[in-house]
C-alpha cells in the first residue's frame, strides 16, 4: 500500500497553531464532525419519532389533525377493547411459540451442518435462501401454497388418504394461527439455525475426545459441553428472534391481514389498521407504545447474556 | 506438507481464544459412527429439514411457469411438474403490469439508501473506536441500541414527520428512513472490523503528518474492505425486504417498491393471477439470490459478526 503525504503536514507544524489548527487536530471536535450525519439520520428518523411516538399516545391525534392532550384515555380505551386484547394473545402466542420451535429446530441443524458432511458450504448457502428472499415474497408463496382450493399441501395429503377434504388453513381461527407461525418458524430458523453454527465452531474438538474418553454419552456431551459454551451466543440470537418475531408486521399482512375474525392480528397489524387505514394515529401510537415494555424485557435478557460471554472468556473489557 | 500438519497440530493459544480450525475433520472421532448409522442421525433429518426450507421456492418457480389450466386442475396433470412451461407469466408481469418501474424504484431506493447508511457509518464507526471522544463507549451502546427499536413501534408517527417534512409519497421518503434501520447495524459491524486493525499503521501515519481524514481513506478503509463488503450487502438485503414503511409512506403506484407492489396492485380478483404473482415474487427475489450467491462468505461473516460482537 502506497501512502505517499503532501509535505505539507511536516511544514505546518513548524508554524505556530493557529485556533483554526487546533480545531483541526482537537479529538472531540473531529468526532463531532465525523459523528455528524449518522446522529443526524438517527436523531431526526429515530429518537424524535420514538419520543413523538409516546407523546401521540397521549393524544387524540387523527391523520390531517394534531391532537390535544388526552391523558390515558387511549390506554384505558384500549384495555376495554376486546380485539386489542385478543391482539395481545396472538403476538404472544406468536412470539412464544415460534420462538421456541425456532430455537429447538435451528439448533438441531446447527449441530446436524456441524458435522462431516460433503458439500457443506453449498448446503449452508442453500440453508440461509429463506433468510436471503424478501419476507413478502416468501409469504406469498406461502399464501398460495395455503391456498384453500388448490393447495398442493392438501392435495398430497388427500392423495396419501390422510385428510378426505382441502384444509382451510388460512379462513379457520386455528389453522390460520399454526398457519402463519409455520411460515414465520420457516424464515426464522436459518438465521438461528447459522449464527449458532458459527458458535459451534469455536467449541474445540478436543473437549468431546476427552468427554466421550470419560464415558460421556451423546447427550452428557451436549449438556456439559455444547449447552454450555452456546449459552451466550444462544442469549444474543433469541433475543434478537424474539425481538423480531413479536413485531412482526410482513408476514402478517400478506397472508392474512388479521384474519380470520381478527384471529392472527398482532399488535403491530392493528396498530397500522387503527393508525393508517383508521386513521386513528392517538389510538395506533399508543399500541405500538404498549410494545415497548416487551422489547426492554428483551433488551435486559440480551445485556445480561453479554455480561456472561466476557465473564466466561475472563476478558475484563472488550 | 504444511496444511497437513496444520490439521494435526492444534495451536492451543487459537483453542483458547475460541478460533480453532477445525482442520481434523477426517480424523477425531467420526470413526465412531458407521455409515448406516449417519444416515438415520444426520442425513435423513437434514434432508427433510432442507425440503421443507426450499421446497416453497420450487413451487414458486414451477407455478410462474406452468400453463394457467395445469394451475388449477391438480388431477389431470402431475402438479409436481411440468411438460410444457411458458414464459405467458413472466412477460405478463414484465411488459403488460408496471413491475419494471417497481423494480427500478426498489433498486434505487436500496443503492441510495444502502450508500448513505455505509458513509455515516463509516465515519461513526471510525470516530467511536479510534478517536474515542469523551463518551464514545455511551454512544456505541446507545447505537446497538438502536439496533434494536423495530420498524413496527416507529412508522405511525414517522409517518406524521414525513408528512411535516414534505417528504410524503417521494422515493426520498423511503431514501431517507431506511438509513435508521441501516445505520446501527452497520456502524456495529464496522466498529467490530476496525478494532481489528493494528493502532500501530495509524501511529505511523500520524507521525508522518497524515491528518485523520487521511488515515481514514487511505489506511483504515482498505483494510476494511471485507467488512464493508458484509455491510453492503447486509444494507442492501435489508432495504428489499423492508415493507412497513414503504407501505405506509407510499400511496402512488409509479413510486412503490416491489414488496408493496406486490400486495396492493398486483393482487386482484381473477382465478389466474398467481402464476404472474409467483413469477413477481421470483423475479423480486432474484436480485438478492445472484448477489447473495456471489458473496455467501461475507453475508455470514456480517450476520454472525453482528451477533457475535
Amino acid at each position: 500500500m502506497a501512502i505517499a503525504f503532501e509535505q505539507g503536514g511536516a511544514k505546518r507544524v513548524m508554524r505556530s497553531a493557529t485556533a483554526w489548527e487546533r480545531l483541526k487536530t482537537n479529538r472531540e471536535w473531529l468526532s463531532l464532525w465525523f459523528m455528524l450525519p449518522a446522529a443526524a439520520f438517527l436523531i431526526l428518523f429515530l429518537a424524535y419519532p420514538l419520543v413523538l411516538g409516546v407523546w401521540l399516545s397521549f393524544t387524540d391525534a387523527r391523520i390531517g389533525r394534531s391532537g390535544v392532550f388526552i391523558g390515558l384515555e387511549n390506554y384505558e380505551w384500549l384495555m376495554g377493547d376486546s380485539t386489542f386484547l385478543l391482539s395481545v394473545f396472538n403476538t404472544l402466542l406468536y412470539t412464544s411459540v415460534a420462538s421456541v420451535i425456532k430455537f429447538a429446530v435451528g439448533l438441531y441443524l446447527a449441530l446436524l451442518l456441524n458435522e462431516r458432511l460433503p458439500f457443506k458450504a453449498i448446503l449452508r448457502a442453500l440453508v440461509l435462501i429463506p433468510f436471503i428472499v424478501p419476507t413478502v415474497l416468501s409469504a406469498i408463496a406461502f399464501w398460495w401454497l395455503f391456498d384453500p382450493q388448490f393447495s398442493i399441501i392438501s392435495w398430497s395429503l388427500k392423495k396419501m388418504g390422510l385428510i378426505t377434504a382441502n384444509i382451510d388453513f388460512l379462513g379457520d381461527i386455528w389453522n390460520a394461527r399454526w398457519s402463519v407461525i409455520f411460515a414465520n418458524i420457516w424464515r426464522g430458523v436459518p438465521f438461528v439455525a447459522i449464527t449458532l453454527l458459527a458458535g459451534l465452531q469455536t467449541v474445540s474438538p478436543s473437549l468431546y475426545e476427552a468427554a466421550t474418553i470419560d464415558g460421556a454419552t451423546p447427550w452428557q456431551r451436549f449438556r456439559f459441553i455444547t449447552y454450555p459454551l452456546l449459552t451466550p451466543i444462544i442469549a444474543v440470537v433469541m433475543t434478537f428472534s424474539v425481538l423480531f418475531t413479536f413485531t412482526d408486521f410482513q408476514l402478517i399482512w400478506v397472508m392474512t391481514r388479521g384474519g380470520p375474525v381478527n384471529a392472527t392480528h398482532l399488535m403491530a397489524t392493528l396498530s397500522y389498521q387503527r393508525a393508517i387505514l383508521g386513521g386513528q394515529l392517538g389510538e395506533g401510537a399508543a399500541i405500538s407504545t404498549a410494545m415497548i415494555p416487551f422489547l426492554l424485557a428483551a433488551i435486559l435478557v440480551s445485556w445480561f447474556g453479554l455480561q456472561r460471554r466476557k465473564w466466561q472468556q475472563g476478558e475484563s473489557n472488550d | 506438507m504444511t496444511d497437513a500438519l496444520a490439521g494435526k497440530v492444534v495451536d492451543p493459544k487459537a483453542v483458547l481464544t475460541g478460533s480453532a480450525p477445525l482442520a481434523d475433520e477426517t480424523e477425531g472421532m467420526s470413526y465412531l459412527h458407521s455409515l448406516p448409522r449417519r444416515l438415520v442421525t444426520v442425513y435423513l433429518p437434514l434432508s427433510v429439514i432442507l425440503f421443507v426450507l426450499l421446497f416453497p421456492f420450487y413451487w414458486m418457480a414451477l407455478t410462474s411457469i406452468k400453463p394457467d389450466e395445469q394451475l388449477l386442475d391438480l388431477d389431470t396433470y402431475s402438479p409436481f411438474w411440468t411438460w410444457n412451461p411458458t414464459l405467458k407469466h413472466i412477460y405478463k408481469l414484465l411488459f403488460e403490469t408496471e413491475y419494471p418501474i417497481w423494480l427500478w424504484n426498489t433498486m434505487l431506493v436500496a443503492v441510495c439508501a444502502t450508500a448513505l447508511s455505509i458513509i455515516a457509518s463509516v465515519l461513526a464507526a471510525y470516530a467511536i473506536v479510534r478517536l474515542r471522544y469523551k463518551g464514545a463507549q455511551w454512544v456505541g451502546g446507545a447505537i446497538f441500541l438502536a439496533y434494536l427499536v423495530p420498524p413496527s413501534i416507529l412508522f405511525i408517527p414517522l409517518s406524521t414527520v414525513v408528512f411535516q417534512y414534505g417528504l410524503f409519497d417521494t422515493p426520498f421518503a423511503l431514501i431517507l428512513t431506511y438509513p435508521t434501520i441501516l445505520i446501527p447495524f452497520s456502524t456495529w459491524l464496522l466498529m467490530g472490523y476496525f478494532k481489528t486493525i493494528p493502532f500501530e499503521l495509524e501511529e505511523c501515519a500520524l507521525i508522518d503528518g497524515a491528518s485523520r481524514w487521511q488515515i481514514l481513506i487511505r489506511i483504515v478503509l482498505p483494510l476494511s474492505i471485507p467488512g464493508l463488503i458484509s455491510a453492503f450487502i447486509f444494507c442492501f438485503t435489508l432495504c428489499w425486504n423492508e415493507f412497513i414503511y414503504a407501505l405506509t409512506f407510499i400511496s402512488s403506484v409509479q413510486y412503490k417498491t416491489v414488496p408493496v407492489a406486490i400486495v396492493t396492485a398486483l393482487v386482484d380478483g381473477d382465478i389466474y393471477r398467481w402464476g404472474s404473482l409467483m413469477a413477481g415474487a421470483l423475479i423480486g427475489s432474484l436480485p438478492l439470490v445472484i448477489l447473495y450467491a456471489f458473496f455467501v462468505e461475507h453475508y455470514v461473516s456480517a450476520m454472525t459478526g453482528a451477533v457475535k460482537e
